[in-house]
């Protein structure tokens, strides 16, 4: 009889344990949230088309694009620094690959490369000033918004006499780099689901949904490194060292300047990437490309449990928070609510959001 | 071997117009711990930002294992061996205690770019290192921000010994911690002077000094009052000399005419 007790209460213990780990994970209101926007569209427009191939592809676009943004705004983040000017590189590295390719007869592929190289310097320009001054990240990176829209702007005009330009898909059509942005992957795969009927066709028999465009893959495969860098390695551990207490990490030999530096060049990456998928994707760049996407990567970023003053937080909950952020945008559509109420359940989402985490935290602190 | 591993002579630090230390002497050796007791203000602090290559010396000679030193960052001191935990602990509360134990000198297993921090042998090397200073933790994964102040004393020291202190200088480490924690703390001391360490001691607790202590540097306004082995002093004495025996006495009849009327 008594070992059959001893053994009810250590089963009963391990149990409580298994549920603390759950809630205390970073991502845990994230992952939540992603259930309950699903069973709300499942319920509201279950029928709408939205959870059909075009459908999801649809959201998943979205989400992607804001996701790719995200993963870089999340680790910075953790590290305790900011990006605010990550949408003004958008228009920024937009048009440096528009306007030498259709301009000065630059290959596509040579002005992409130009666009990256250019981006990851005014990151590590960002996050010098950023580490040597010791302003707050807010603060420079705000200046950076304005200053890159600004020159995105006039350096457009100066060049073009425009702001808008297209026709970028029609140059790259031979390129060789161009497909790693504007292609797609598996057509085969959609053809042979349509051919089984698995997915709607249009009438001459092409199915309606051609391949998955390249952002779903960049953000997957940034989201997996992100994540396996950020948990699993030395360099992840001086993330959260250098966010968590710059001084004491500092202090202990840890680079945290260097660490800063190297994730605002990350998230200038990051805003490089959603830039080329959209301009080889669609054929054109236009200088207010990109407007207010910092702060929607912020809020899915903090959506997905990343304290905004450093130092915990997760990739796997940005990517649930930008999850969350396509499914209700583009969710909106399928059914009859107005899409004029999402900017407003957004906020709201944020400030529960921040709510939610900020008890998680303290539960953490008080837990053992 | 020397016979003492640190050893400081005739030492004076200088900030501008300020004397912050006045011709210091002091002598640390291997397996004993070394109590610098004194007042705010005394200098104890600049003493020890010297012995740990923070501030360098104005004048004066430092000695490492008898040959003279020039330390010129914390970082020298640090090879040498001689490492300091501040009060600050230099530890993030919402990372795990292994994470803690191993920042900045993280463990990998794996090859070039697919190297990995070794989480399974870290979180056992890091219980270990805790077991030998006589503390237990369930769960090395738990963040730092939950264990006691004591227990957080405990994890910087042990992680100190861990990566190679063979000099260990503690500033204040008692100072923010109840008996039973103090209690754990002193044990600890007691733990890393068995194993051989030499190690400094910063107090103002005179009975936590003579708890653990085997010799005694006095500051007082930047001088020092004197080196003395335990045996040589009496807590009593001690206690009179830190404070300003004659202030002492004064504080106490000030003392009895308030508590009086």
């Amino acid at each position: 009889m008594s070992t059959f007790d001893v053994k009810y209460i250590s089963d009963r213990a391990r149990e409580v344990s298994k549920m603390k780990t759950l809630l205390n994970r970073p991502d845990f209101g994230a992952m939540s949230g992603v259930v309950l926007v699903f069973i709300f569209f499942i319920l509201i427009a279950g029928d709408s088309g939205m959870f059909a191939a075009d459908g999801i592809l649809n959201w998943s676009t979205v989400t992607a694009q804001l996701g790719v943004l995200a993963i870089g705004a999340c680790l910075l983040m953790i590290a305790g620094e900011f990006d605010l000017s990550m949408g003004s590189m958008i228009g920024f590295a937009g048009m440096v690959i528009a306007i030498p390719s259709l301009y000065w007869g630059w290959p596509v592929w040579s002005s992409i490369l130009m666009a990256f190289t250019i981006a990851l310097f005014i990151g590590w320009f960002i996050g010098y000033v950023v580490v040597r001054t010791g302003l707050p990240s807010f603060i420079v990176s705000l200046a950076f918004l304005f200053i890159l829209r600004g020159l995105t702007i006039a350096l457009s005009i100066l060049f073009t006499n425009k702001t808008i330009v297209s026709g970028v898909d029609t140059v790259a059509e031979n390129d060789w780099l161009a497909p790693l942005f504007g292609g797609e992957i598996g057509g085969g795969l959609f053809i042979w689901l349509a051919s089984i009927g698995w997915i709607d066709t249009y009438k001459d028999g092409t199915p309606l949904v051609t391949g998955i465009p390249m952002i779903i893959v960049w953000c997957l495969v940034l989201g997996a490194i992100a994540s396996w860098v950020l948990l699993k390695t030395k360099f992840g551990n001086w993330i959260f060292a250098s966010g968590g207490d710059c001084h004491a990490a500092k202090n202990i030999g840890v680079p945290t300047n260097k660490v800063k530096i190297i994730l605002f060049m990350l998230t200038a990456f990051c805003a490089t990437v959603y830039a080329s998928c959209q301009v080889l994707e669609f054929g054109s760049a236009a200088a207010d490309r990109g407007l207010l996407k910092e702060f929607e990567a912020i809020i899915a970023v903090v959506i997905g449990g990343t304290l905004l003053t450093g130092g915990y937080g997760s990739v796997l909950g940005a990517l649930f928070g930008a999850l969350i952020f396509g499914v209700v945008q583009m969710g909106i559509f399928f059914t009859n609510i107005s899409s004029d109420w999402f900017r407003v359940f957004l906020g709201g989402m944020l400030l529960l959001a921040v709510l939610f985490n900020n008890y998680i935290r303290q539960c953490v602190a008080r837990s053992q | 071997m020397h016979d003492f591993i640190l050893e400081l002579k005739n030492v004076s630090r200088y900030f501008d117009a300020v004397i912050a230390l006045k011709e210091i002497d002091l002598q640390v050796k291997l397996g004993e711990v070394h109590c610098l007791l004194g007042d705010n203000g005394a200098g104890k602090s600049t003493l020890i930002k010297m012995l740990a290559g923070v501030h360098q010396p104005s004048e004066g000679l430092y000695f490492y294992n008898g040959s003279p030193i020039k330390l010129k960052s914390p970082k020298d001191a640090l090879d040498l061996g001689i490492a300091t935990v501040y009060q600050d602990l230099a530890l993030v509360g919402l990372m795990s205690v292994t994470r803690n134990f191993f920042m900045g000198r993280e463990i990998t297993k794996g090859w070039g770019p697919f190297k990995y921090f070794d989480q399974v042998t870290a979180n056992e090397i890091a219980i270990a290192g805790l077991a030998d200073m006589g503390i237990h933790v369930d769960d090395p994964e738990q963040a730092v921000e939950t264990m006691s102040g004591g227990e957080k004393q405990c994890l910087a020291i042990a992680r100190a010994i861990h990566f190679g202190a063979k000099v260990l200088i503690l500033d204040e480490p008692t100072a923010a911690l109840g008996v039973k924690q103090s209690a754990n703390v002193l044990k600890v001391i007691a733990k890393a002077r068995l194993r051989g360490l030499a190690i400094i001691f910063i107090t103002h607790n005179v009975h936590h000094a003579y708890a653990v202590a085997d010799r005694f540097t006095l500051l007082n306004r930047g001088k020092s009052l004197g080196s003395f082995t335990k045996q040589s002093i009496s807590k009593e004495q001690v206690l009179a000399m830190m404070a300003g025996g004659e202030e002492l006495k004064e504080l106490e009849s000030e003392l009895a005419l308030l508590i009086g009327n």
